[in-house]
């Protein structure tokens, strides 16, 4: 029999019996042909790779990534709160040394919920990877984590939550913000004041094929990444940049999701986006499982594969040329660009708006981070929503200083309670959550 | 008068059953060099204490095949396998000769590309050059779409004395299994034909006209007719009879640990709700995993006549066995000798027993009572060590629905029931390491026979309708048929009972016998676009592995 190089668990949780609506990309049968795949092709019997269930995460995990508004037990449900426990899962596998690496194939994704939420969007309620991460960083601090965003749609909600955290640096390739949902991840979009530089968005063209997507990998992903030493590599695997995805527009293949995955090496996926169930996930989701475990993956292939699917223009090729150049650059200048953003300021605030689709909800934020020279600075979110129930919320980051942790206590208690239903206080210096309704 | 009769790798055990009541008993020795004899041999003896007019079935569990895989005296398999893209194929290879073809169907059954004739063509030159006389043919998905393998099989039908078409073999996702599952079929198949065949005639001889039936690993039977297409599902039937010779004796519907403690190994299983527990996919045998329907079943090193020994002031019992107890004139001491001294039962030299124990006991500072006591708790603590980690693992086993992860079942034992030789010696310290309580029945020794006697026919088929491609596919019965759009999830589960109870009648079932259930069921919408274009409807279904009746003798034992 097989066995495999490096001993693999997989937790995969197709959760049959969770829908957002019948009809809905993500629904039940999600899963049903990539399991259908996994089984037939026998990957259970192979020597090193195991499959585990989910466990549950609890409400104090979601606390230390989100403000649920008005909580989390109305925002959040049982199938959300078991997806972000089969990356908890897939995490502790990791850290415990059980496993070499652990790739959670579970839903709904999460990539898209930010550190507000006022509801879904982009079919994500909370953000499993960030869930998983501030569960494990819990225990295992400090740890330098590298997100590697791989879905098609921006990964705006990890972009928000890590925004200022230079401990987690995420990269986020996509297909270009303004041709699709979300309509952010540009090169400006480059951290917060304690956090310049990593975050770093690498928008493509409309056409990006198989040769595109590893050219970004070879030519900026990895570079940045052995010059940031992550202690641990996290691929956010969507799988909608595949050529035959109904809601995007890439020409990327199976081939070239294992080859990435291959190169990329990362020590967990959790798989996001990807709503191709037939055509493509069966056949993706089995190529990122051989070559994480290190196996011959040279013959997973689509039915309908065809050289043309994965070809893109010349015009593309010389475009992604530039933009890598253009961003490594800028992230080589990330500590002088810092410097000129913070000069002569105590506060950096940022006005926006947040759009969730898939609740018709708009949400008006102003985020505020401090200014801090000893630490990434206490910050604070004050946000409204078109359906109301307006907040507050404060975050002290994990490296906070004496002063910031109490300035951060100071705002929670003497904010204005006329002006807020609800005030939050997230101090991840002392793993606390606190809240207060008007 | 029914007959049953498993022969184990170092014994035959036979009985004859009359109006509930075990009327005979007898146990033979199993000649390895002639597997036909030893089964001949004590059936010939029961058959002497009956009327033959009176015999209304035999059943047989025996280890024809399974002898034939481990001592790796198999005849030499062609294989044509069909993979299609995925997984490197070479670890596949377990025929003499393996043609690897082009053509592809993938998950849903479509057929992407077809293969070509030319292959067949080869693949049949290749095998006949070498005089190969059994083939196997197994594609990918051939579940979902078994025309591939049908059409191959139609090329090279007269070519071949026998010949294994995957999809008849199990309806379960997992072409490599599938492989090696087909491959087996074919290797065993003439060396079960030939022991099928001389019982056959044996029994003729005799003018015994009763239906003969085979036990399968499932704990069911299967005539030996469906025996001869299928003999696979014969290997590894012990741990089946054994497992159904419990149930002879005891009905409950609580969740149960049931331990077969033999001389070499103790074999463990499980009831939940007081059904037996089955293995996820199949058995492993030889190299390979396979298919093959089994009742769950986990062997252990360790049993009455296991070698005890003392390193480093600790005790360890078996894997090995080197031999019969001490007190019967073996080399070491083992754990039935401390039965011995502690009067638990009653064999052998005692004195030599005493020994033994006092072997044991010396380096532990122990007199040999106290020692013996030692030996069977350090024993019941290695069985319910093992008990631990294995329900740890099954109640773990991956879930694929939110209700099921968080609702699920999870096997909690509430009572212990232990056959085989040491069986009664040992129930009163297993009830008090496990602390749950033990019984034995009172003919612990041949339950494994009474198992086979009574065990019922069971089959099993998965259906798997696309009404988006208005398709329907039964493979274990070679059913792949068009069917309405329209086609219901309740129409479906009728027919695949329907299916079930024919597939069962043509496996030797009485009517009246048939007990058939749907076991699974599922429904998934197919959406093209935003619009539902068809459902995705899977079912299982299955006759119960059952008793056609329960031993009086200890019939009002309910547990």
């Amino acid at each position: 029999m097989l066995s495999a190089k490096n001993r693999l668990g997989l937790v995969f949780f197709p959760a049959f019996d969770w829908a957002i609506s019948y009809s809905h990309p993500e629904r039940e049968e999600r899963l049903l042909y990539t399991q259908d795949q996994i089984f037939e092709e026998g990957i259970q019997d192979i020597d090193n790779i195991n499959f585990y269930n989910p466990t549950v995460a609890s409400i104090k995990d979601v606390q230390r990534v989100h403000f649920c508004v008005p909580d989390v037990d109305l925002r959040v449900t049982k199938s959300h709160l078991i997806s972000a426990g089969g990356a908890i899962k897939a995490a502790h596998m990791v850290i415990d040394k059980e496993v070499d690496k652990a790739f959670a194939l579970i839903r709904p994704p999460g990539h898209h919920a930010q550190r507000v939420v006022y509801g879904d969007r982009g079919f994500c309620i909370i953000n499993i990877e960030a869930v998983m991460l501030e569960n494990i960083r819990a225990k295992l601090n400090p740890c330098r984590v590298a997100i590697v965003d791989t879905d098609c749609h921006h990964g705006d909600g990890t972009q928000d939550i890590y925004w200022n955290d230079r401990d987690t640096l995420f990269i986020s390739f996509h297909q270009d913000g303004r041709t699709l949902y979300p309509g952010t991840g540009f090169l400006d979009e480059f951290g917060g004041p304690g956090a310049l530089g990593y975050n770093i968005n690498i928008p493509l063209p409309p056409g990006t094929g198989d040769a595109g997507f590893l050219y970004v990998l070879d030519n900026l992903v990895l570079p940045i990444l052995s010059e940031y030493k992550p202690d641990l590599i996290v691929n956010s695997a969507g799988q909608d940049n595949h050529y035959t995805d109904p809601l995007t527009n890439m020409n990327f293949s199976a081939q070239g999701y294992a080859e990435l995955n291959h190169k990329l090496n990362p020590d967990i996926a959790v798989l996001e986006g990807g709503y191709s169930i037939e055509g493509a996930l069966p056949y993706v989701n089995l190529g990122i499982i051989l070559a994480m475990a290190g196996l011959d993956y040279s013959k997973v292939q689509e039915p309908d594969f065809n050289i043309q699917n994965v070809e893109q223009t010349m015009e593309i090729t010389d475009y992604i040329k530039r933009l890598c150049e253009k961003i490594y650059k800028h992230w080589k200048q990330r500590d002088r660009l810092a410097r000129d953003l913070r000069k002569g300021k105590d506060y950096i605030i940022r006005q926006r708006q947040v759009y969730y689709d898939t609740d018709s909800i708009m949400e008006y934020q102003t985020q505020k981070f401090k200014v801090c020279y000893k630490c990434s600075g206490v910050n604070t979110i004050q946000s409204d929503s078109d359906k109301g129930m307006p907040i507050l919320a404060v975050t002290i980051p994990r490296d906070a200083c004496p002063s910031c942790i109490d300035e951060g206590y100071k705002i929670f208690k003497e904010a204005n309670s006329q002006k807020y239903c609800y005030i939050y206080l997230q101090d991840k210096v002392n793993d606390e959550y606190l809240d207060k309704q008007f | 008068m029914i007959i049953g009769l498993d022969m184990g790798g170092t014994h035959v055990d036979a009985v004859l059953i009359h109006q509930g009541e075990i009327i005979e008993a007898i146990k033979s020795p199993t000649d390895r060099t002639n597997l036909l004899d030893s089964v001949w041999v004590p059936l010939k003896l029961l058959l002497s204490k009956a009327k033959t007019s009176q015999i209304e079935r035999i059943i047989l569990s025996t280890t024809i095949s399974t002898n034939a895989i481990i001592e790796q005296k198999t005849d030499p398999v062609g294989m044509i396998i069909e993979c299609g893209p995925g997984l490197q194929n070479d670890f596949l290879c377990c025929g003499r000769e393996n043609i690897f073809i082009s053509g592809y169907i993938d998950h849903r059954g479509r057929e992407i590309r077809s293969f070509d004739n030319s292959e067949i063509e080869h693949a049949i030159k290749t095998f006949k050059h070498v005089e190969i006389p059994s083939v196997a043919i197994t594609g990918k998905f051939s579940i979902r779409n078994p025309e591939h393998e049908i059409k191959i099989h139609e090329t090279l039908k007269d070519e071949f004395s026998f010949i294994t078409l995957g999809h008849t073999l199990s309806g379960k996702l997992n072409f490599p299994r599938r492989v090696f599952t087909s491959y087996y079929n074919s290797a065993v198949s003439s060396t079960f034909h030939r022991f099928s065949k001389s019982i056959h005639e044996a029994l003729q001889r005799e003018k015994i006209n009763a239906p003969i039936f085979v036990l399968k690993a499932d704990g069911g039977t299967m005539s030996l007719k469906t025996g001869d297409k299928s003999p696979v599902q014969t290997i590894l039937s012990g741990p089946a009879a054994s497992i159904m010779g419990g149930q002879a004796f005891l009905s409950t519907t609580k969740d149960a640990v049931f331990l077969d403690i033999g001389g070499t190994t103790t074999d463990i299983s499980f009831l939940a709700d007081g059904a037996p527990l089955f293995e996820p996919l199949g058995i492993n045998i030889g190299a390979f995993p396979t298919l093959v329907r089994a009742l769950y079943s986990v062997s252990m090193g360790v049993g009455g006549d296991s070698k005890v020994t003392v390193k480093d002031k600790k005790l360890v019992i078996g894997p090995v066995r080197q031999g019969a107890p001490k007190a019967l004139g073996g080399p070491c001491p083992t754990p039935t000798d401390a039965m011995i001294v502690l009067n638990l039962i009653n064999i052998g030299d005692r004195h030599k027993a005493i020994t033994a124990m006092e072997e044991i006991g010396k380096p532990l500072d122990l007199d040999p009572k106290v020692a013996a006591k030692t030996v069977l708790n350090t024993m019941a603590n290695m069985i319910k060590n093992q008990i631990e980690k294995l329900l740890d693992n099954i109640n773990s086993h991956p879930v694929y629905t939110v209700k099921e992860l968080l609702y699920g079942k999870k096997i909690k034992p509430e009572f212990i029931q232990v056959i085989g030789g040491p069986a009664k010696a040992m129930a009163s310290i297993l009830a008090e390491t496990l602390d749950l309580p033990c019984w034995y029945p009172k003919a612990y020794e041949a339950a494994n026979a009474v198992g086979a006697a009574l065990a019922r026919t069971t089959a099993e088929i998965t259906m798997f309708v696309d009404t988006a491609q208005g398709t329907l596919s039964v493979p274990e019965v070679g059913l792949h048929d068009k069917v309405s759009q329209g086609y219901s999830l309740e129409e479906s589960k009728l027919y695949a009972l329907a299916l079930i109870k024919q597939q069962s009648l043509l496996f030797g079932a009485k009517e009246d016998e048939i007990e058939a259930e749907i076991i699974e069921e599922s429904s998934f919408n197919i959406v093209r676009g935003f619009y539902t274009s068809g459902k995705n409807l899977r079912i299982r279904a299955q006759t119960k592995p059952g008793l056609i009746f329960q031993l009086r003798s200890d019939k009002n034992v309910v547990c």
